[in-house]
C-alpha cells in the first residue's frame, strides 16, 4: 500500500509545500509534547533524586517529604561510600580489567576477523560460523561448566581470570562485526601495500587498521560498555571469598542487599551516583558515538 | 603449488593466516565452545562439583524439570514478560520516535521533528547505558513499600495508599516489567529513529501533500516500510525477555520472590549452581532455556517474514 504514493513522490510536488495545517494536528502537538516532556521526567528524576539522596540524611530519606531537597550539602556519605563500602577500590579494579579486555577483545577480535575476511584458506567458512554460532547461546548454559572450569584452572577469584572470560565471551560479535566491516574496505591500498615488500602483519598494523577506525571505534564503544556494564560473570567468577577484586556493579548490588535495618541509604546513594556519574558524564561526551555504535551493532 | 611444493609466499601467508587466527580459536574454543559442549554433558550427570565423582543419570534431571513448580512458574513469568514488554516499548518507542522524526508536521517543505528532538533522544537513551545491576539498585529505592519510596510519597501527596510494588505477589513481576521498559525504551527509540530517517522524506511529503494526515502517516507509510526494523526490535527485546537476571536477582524481594512470584529461568540455574552446587541440574535448566531462546528466534523469523520494500 506505501508503495502506491511513491511515484507520485518525486515527480512534481515535492519542491511546493502547502501551507500547514491547523487545528487538530496543534492540538495533537500539544499532546505529544506532553507526552515527552514526562518521560524525559521518568527518566531524570530519579537519578537527580539518587543524587539529592547522597547529600540527605535518613532521617531526611525517611521522613515526612523524602522529594524535599536535603537541609545542606555535605559530603560525608561520598566519603563513606569511597572508602568504608570500597567503592573506590571496585572502580579502580573494573577500570583496569575493562581496559584490559576491552583492548585485547579488539586486539584478538579484529585480527581474526581481518584474516577472515581478506583471506581465502580452507576452513574460512567454518571458522567463520563457529564464531557467529557462538552469537545465538545464552551465557547461562555455560555458567555451571565455567565455574568447574576456572576453578579447576585456579582463576575463580581473579582478574586475569574475568579478562579471558570477557574476551572469550566478546569475540563472536566483534569477529561478525568486524569482519563485515573489512569486507567493505577497498583490496587496493593493502595489495598495493604488499606489492612494495609490506609484510601481511605490517599490511594490518599500518594500513588496514587506520583504515577500519570508524568499525573499531562502534565495536570498542560496544564492548567497554558491555564488559563494564556486566554483572553475572562478575558474581560467578569474583566470588564472596575475593571481595577485594570485586567489579563496581557487584559491589553496589551488595551494599544494597547487605545493608538490611542499619542501611547507610545515604552512603548507598553516593555509591550509586559514584557509578552513574562516570558514565554520565562519558555518555554525554560520546552520546553521538555510544547511541551509533550500540544501535549499529543491534542492526547488523 | 603447482610445482608440487609450497612456494615461499604461499608458506608466509598460510603461517600469517595461522599466527592471527591461533590466539582468538583458542580463547573462543577453549573458554566458550568446549564450556557449550560440556553444558549438554554435564546435563546428563549428577556432577555436584568435585569432577570426578559424578555419574551419568540420563534425562533424570530434565524429567526432574518438568515435575518442578519453580520451572513452571518461571517459564510462565517469561510468557508474561515475552507479551507485554516487547510490546509496550515497541509501542512507546514507535510513538515517540515517529513524534521525535516526524512529529513536526511540514517545515519548509521538509518534514522535521518536534522541536527539542535531539534533547529528548539524548535523555531518553541514558538509562540504555546504565548497568542492569546498578538500575536494578536504584528501582529499590524508588519503588520502597513505605512512603519513603519515591512513588509511594508522590502517591500520599495526592491522597492514595503506599503500594507494595514489589511485595505483592500480583504486582512484583509487572513492576519488573516496568522497569525493563523504562531502561529499553530509549534504545529503541534511537533504533527506529535511524530507521525511520533511512526512509526517503519525499514519501511521507508526497503522502502529506496528499492530505494523508498523521495516524495515516503513521500506520499506512512508516509502519510498513520500518517492517526490518521492528522485526530486530522484536528479536531483540524477546531474547532480553528470556533473560532479566541482573534485574530479578537485585531488584526483587528475596530474589525472585515473595514467594518466587518473580523468578526467572537464568536465576533459578543460578541458585542451583552456585547455592545448591547441583551442576547437573543447573546445566539441565540451562538447556531448557537454550531451546526455548532458540525456538522464539526461529519462530519469530518465520511468522514475520514478509516482502522486502526497496526504496
Amino acid at each position: 500500500m506505501a508503495t502506491d504514493v511513491m511515484p507520485v513522490a518525486s515527480s512534481e510536488t515535492s519542491t511546493r509545500p502547502k501551507p500547514r495545517r491547523t487545528g487538530g494536528g496543534n492540538v495533537f502537538g500539544g499532546l505529544s509534547h506532553v507526552a515527552l516532556v514526562i518521560w524525559s521526567i521518568l527518566v531524570i528524576y530519579p537519578i537527580v533524586w539518587t543524587f539529592l539522596g547522597a547529600f540527605k540524611t535518613n532521617t531526611e530519606l525517611f521522613g515526612d517529604n523524602p522529594l524535599a531537597l536535603p537541609q545542606h550539602f555535605g559530603w560525608d556519605a561520598w566519603g563513606r561510600a569511597w572508602a568504608k563500602a570500597h567503592i573506590g577500590l571496585y572502580m579502580v579494579n573494573t577500570i583496569k580489567v575493562v581496559a584490559i579486555s576491552t583492548f585485547l577483545t579488539m586486539l584478538f577480535g579484529s585480527m581474526a576477523a581481518y584474516v577472515l575476511a581478506r583471506y581465502t584458506f580452507r576452513g574460512n567458512r567454518l571458522i567463520y560460523l563457529l564464531f557467529v554460532s557462538g552469537l545465538s547461546f545464552p551465557v547461562f548454559l555455560a555458567l555451571a561448566p565455567l565455574w568447574l572450569t576456572m576453578k579447576n584452572l585456579g582463576l575463580l577469584g581473579t582478574h586475569t581470570g574475568v579478562i579471558l572470560v570477557y574476551v572469550a565471551y566478546s569475540l563472536p560479535f566483534t569477529v561478525f562485526f568486524l569482519t563485515a566491516f573489512f569486507k567493505t574496505l577497498p583490496t587496493s591500498v593493502g595489495e598495493a601495500a604488499m606489492m612494495d615488500g609490506c609484510s601481511h602483519t605490517r599490511t594490518f598494523f599500518q594500513i588496514m587498521l587506520p583504515m577500519a577506525k570508524p568499525g573499531l571505534i562502534s565495536i570498542t564503544i560496544f564492548n567497554v560498555l558491555g564488559q563494564w556494564n556486566q554483572y553475572l560473570l562478575p558474581i560467578v567468577l569474583l566470588p564472596g571469598d575475593a571481595e577485594d577484586k570485586w567489579l563496581i556493579t557487584q559491589g553496589i548490588a551488595n551494599i544494597s542487599t547487605s545493608a538490611g535495618y542499619e542501611a547507610d541509604w545515604a552512603g548507598l546513594f553516593a555509591a550509586l551516583s559514584m557509578a552513574i556519574i562516570p558514565v554520565l558524564i562519558v555518555y554525554v561526551i560520546f552520546q553521538r558515538q555510544i547511541q551509533s555504535g550500540l544501535t549499529t551493532g543491534a542492526l547488523k | 603449488m603447482r610445482h608440487g611444493r609450497l612456494s615461499p609466499a604461499v608458506l608466509r601467508k598460510y603461517g600469517f593466516i595461522a599466527s592471527f587466527l591461533a590466539v582468538p580459536l583458542i580463547l573462543y574454543g577453549y573458554f566458550v565452545v568446549a564450556q557449550y559442549i560440556q553444558a549438554f554433558q554435564i546435563s546428563l550427570t549428577n556432577s555436584r562439583g568435585i569432577s570426578p565423582n559424578f555419574k551419568y543419570v540420563g534425562l533424570e534431571n530434565f524429567t526432574g524439570l518438568f515435575d518442578n513448580d519453580v520451572f513452571w512458574a518461571a517459564v510462565r513469568h517469561h510468557g508474561l514478560i515475552l507479551l507485554a514488554m516487547p510490546l509496550a516499548t515497541i509501542a512507546i518507542a514507535l510513538f515517540f520516535s515517529f513524534l521525535l522524526n516526524l512529529g513536526g508536521g511540514q517545515k519548509n517543505g521538509r518534514m522535521a521533528g518536534v522541536p527539542g528532538s535531539g534533547f529528548y533522544k539524548v535523555v531518553f537513551f541514558f538509562p540504555q547505558v546504565l548497568a542492569v545491576a546498578i538500575v536494578g539498585v536504584l528501582f529499590q529505592a524508588i519503588l520502597r513499600p513505605d512512603g519513603s519510596g519515591v512513588i509511594n510519597s508522590a502517591l500520599h501527596a495526592v491522597g492514595v495508599d503506599p503500594v507494595g510494588w514489589l511485595v505483592e505477589p500480583n504486582l512484583a513481576l509487572w513492576t519488573i516489567i516496568g522497569v525493563m521498559v523504562w531502561q529499553a525504551v530509549g534504545f529503541y527509540v534511537v533504533l527506529f529513529s535511524a530507521g525511520m530517517s533511512s526512509i526517503p522524506k519525499d514519501v511521507f511529503e508526497a503522502a502529506a501533500l496528499d492530505g494523508a494526515g498523521r495516524f495515516t502517516l503513521f500506520f499506512r507509510i512508516t509502519l510498513p516500510l520500518l517492517w526490518d526494523t521492528l522485526q530486530v526490535g522484536w528479536v531483540y527485546l524477546g531474547i532480553a525477555a528470556f533473560d532479566g537476571f541482573a534485574l530479578v536477582q537485585v531488584l526483587s524481594v528475596d530474589r525472585g520472590g515473595p514467594d518466587n512470584a518473580t523468578t526467572v529461568l537464568p536465576l533459578e540455574i543460578w541458585r542451583t549452581a552456585f547455592t545448591y552446587s547441583k551442576y547437573g541440574v543447573a546445566s539441565a535448566w540451562g538447556v531448557a532455556l537454550f531451546f526455548m531462546t532458540l525456538t522464539f528466534a526461529v519462530l519469530t523469523l518465520r511468522v514475520t517474514r514478509r516482502e522486502r520494500i526497496e526504496f
